[in-house]
């Protein structure tokens, strides 16, 4: 069974729709990815999918179980966890901080329990910062515990928003545009990263521009135009599809490239 | 450093000395009086540092919750017989439980539209007081019957000054403890980013109902010590000049900051007590002051400083 499940899937704003008829189904353990040209729909997709926008139009289904409507805090207790385009940092707390609110769904909520900090608080608390700390140490912000979320460089704060992400211990982790704005060298730590959680088990739906890095690491990629999907397949299936590049450069350029059997 | 304590440790340790420094040197029952209505205010003052420091979210209605607790505690005696330490529990609870219901409506709102319903709760609350006269006494207020503990009658200032300086630490505990706990992260994370908190499972809603109700007992026990200790109370103890007197109290001392809170009541309790050398100039005074505490530390008066001095340290 696939643990994401979107069936005709549509959401309008003020008579424009955002998104129309999307289906797809993501499998288990996989890296799917989602690309297509900007104002094509990704990011409302993903905030569909998490609960931020809610929709009467279409299904969602998480590992079976239909979802649809569900809020983002219902939907993080089955597992479903997502990073931010424009990052949404805890800026005035600390690295640490943010990597321990991702455990709040494994936490008691008994709010005596905390203003006495009784002994059960205590250990879950010292429970939280040792998983934290673990989920920093795999991003490689271990090092950083200390310091001001707000305080860290960008392509820092964009590994912090996947840790925190981490700490939930999702089944199914969105992340959007991770690597946007990163150089070279960050690029490659975040290509390491995402392969190393989908072989930890965590089905990833990734969003992303970089085309070096989704024909890499993706199993399946889904191309969403103007809110519609385009096509999905296999990396090189779609990286040849004349209808993605018309899509991406526009027709005259994509005819030239197709006709040049040197690209792809 | 050898021994390396948190910051949570650090800041009750300040809150102890606070308390006990002065109390084993102030000269006369005028200054026990003036460091009881400090402590006093500051426990009302980092309830609402708690709801717009930390979870961000403004409320110019916090002395209404502050006079539920202090006319609870006049009523009850009056109007039933009850013992004042009874009615003052009270006093707190309906607080706490009109803070529940009126919580969940109006938390929806956010910034200025939160800031003018809590207003208008706050408003509402004194019109009642200054209405009923037949049970609160209307404009003049009502005596508050002094309470009692093992037949001993609690009312001298140094007797209010231990009292209130040891609801303040239990206040500061309690605070600490919270901050550093889920909820208080709940309350932070929302503070910066809903969508992110309710994306990790954080049940907005129901956090931001859990912290004006906190900010309201605050409110209520600082109330009640009040109606205690002075004796009287009138509807002036919930205006809307009080909301806005915490408000101030919080934002000078630091908002985000629990020794902000503590330094902000001093000030603005004490400072006018200092500045009668002005005369009829006292409120002008006050005034510059508090602009000149806005423009030279933004951040109120305890994180302003503590950056300062870790400019100075690190080299």
């Amino acid at each position: 069974m696939s643990i994401l499940a979107v069936d005709g899937l549509g959401i309008a704003f003020g008579g424009i729709r955002a998104l129309d008829a999307v289906s797809f189904a993501v499998p288990r353990g996989m890296i799917f990815s989602i690309i297509g040209p900007n104002g094509a729909g990704k990011t409302t997709l993903f905030n569909v999918i998490s609960g931020i926008y809610r929709t009467t139009d279409g299904t969602l289904a998480v590992d079976g179980l239909d979802v649809t409507g569900l809020r983002p805090a219902t939907l993080a207790s089955l597992g479903l966890s997502r990073t931010f385009q424009n990052l949404q940092l805890f800026t005035r707390m600390t690295v640490l901080e943010n990597a321990m609110t991702g455990r709040h769904r494994h936490e008691s909520r008994a709010i005596l329990g905390h203003l006495v900090r009784s002994p059960a608080t205590r250990a879950q608390e010292r429970r939280s910062r040792e998983l934290a700390m673990a989920c920093l140490a795999r991003v490689g912000l271990d090092g950083e515990a200390g310091r001001l979320a707000g305080a860290l460089p960008y392509g820092a704060m964009k590994r912090l928003e996947i840790a925190r992400a981490l700490a939930t211990e999702p089944r199914l982790l969105l992340l959007d545009e991770p690597a946007a704005g990163c150089n070279a060298a960050e690029t490659e730590e975040i290509d390491r990263l995402l392969v190393d959680i989908a072989a930890s088990g965590i089905t990833i739906v990734l969003i992303e521009h970089d085309m070096k890095l989704v024909m890499g690491i993706s199993h399946r990629v889904l191309v969403l135009v103007e809110g519609r999907v385009l096509t999905e397949g296999e990396p090189h299936e779609v990286a040849r599809d004349p209808r993605v590049i018309e899509a991406y450069l526009g027709r005259d350029a994509a005819h030239r490239l197709v006709e040049a059997p040197s690209y792809a | 450093m050898a021994l390396k304590l948190s910051p949570a440790v650090l800041i009750l340790i300040a809150t102890v000395l606070i308390v006990v420094l002065p109390g084993l040197v102030l000269p006369s029952p005028y200054y026990y009086r003036v460091g009881a209505l400090v402590f006093i205010s500051a426990l009302a003052v980092i309830g609402l540092n708690l709801l717009m420091g930390y979870a961000g979210q403004v409320s110019l209605g916090h002395a209404g919750f502050f006079a539920i607790g202090a006319y609870g505690t006049a009523i009850l005696p009056a109007q039933l017989g009850w013992p004042p330490l009874l009615a003052a529990a009270t006093g707190v609870v309906l607080a706490a439980a009109l803070a529940f219901a009126i919580g969940r409506p109006i938390l929806r709102l956010r910034g200025q539209h939160l800031a003018v319903a809590t207003l208008g709760i706050g408003m509402l609350i004194t019109m009642v007081l200054n209405a009923e006269v037949a049970i609160t006494g209307g404009p003049d207020g009502m005596a508050v019957a002094r309470a009692t503990v093992f037949g001993f009658k609690l009312r001298a200032p140094e007797t209010w000054y231990w009292i209130s300086g040891g609801l303040l630490i239990l206040g500061v505990v309690a605070a600490l403890n919270l901050l550093n706990s889920p909820t208080g992260r709940a309350l932070r994370a929302l503070h910066d980013s809903e969508v992110a908190a309710e994306v990790l499972g954080i049940d907005v809603t129901r956090y931001k109902l859990v912290v004006f109700v906190a900010a309201s007992v605050y409110a209520a026990v600082a109330g009640a010590a009040l109606a205690l200790f002075s004796g009287h109370v009138t509807p002036d103890v919930g205006s809307f000049l009080r909301s806005v007197e915490f408000v101030t109290m919080a934002v000078i001392g630091g908002l985000g900051s629990i020794l902000g809170s503590i330094v902000g009541a001093a000030v603005l309790v004490i400072l006018p007590q200092v500045l009668t050398v002005f005369q009829e100039y006292e409120t002008l005074v006050l005034g510059v002051m508090i602009i000149l505490f806005m423009i030279f530390l933004r951040g109120g008066i305890v994180p302003g400083l503590a950056a300062r001095l870790t400019a100075r340290l690190t080299p």
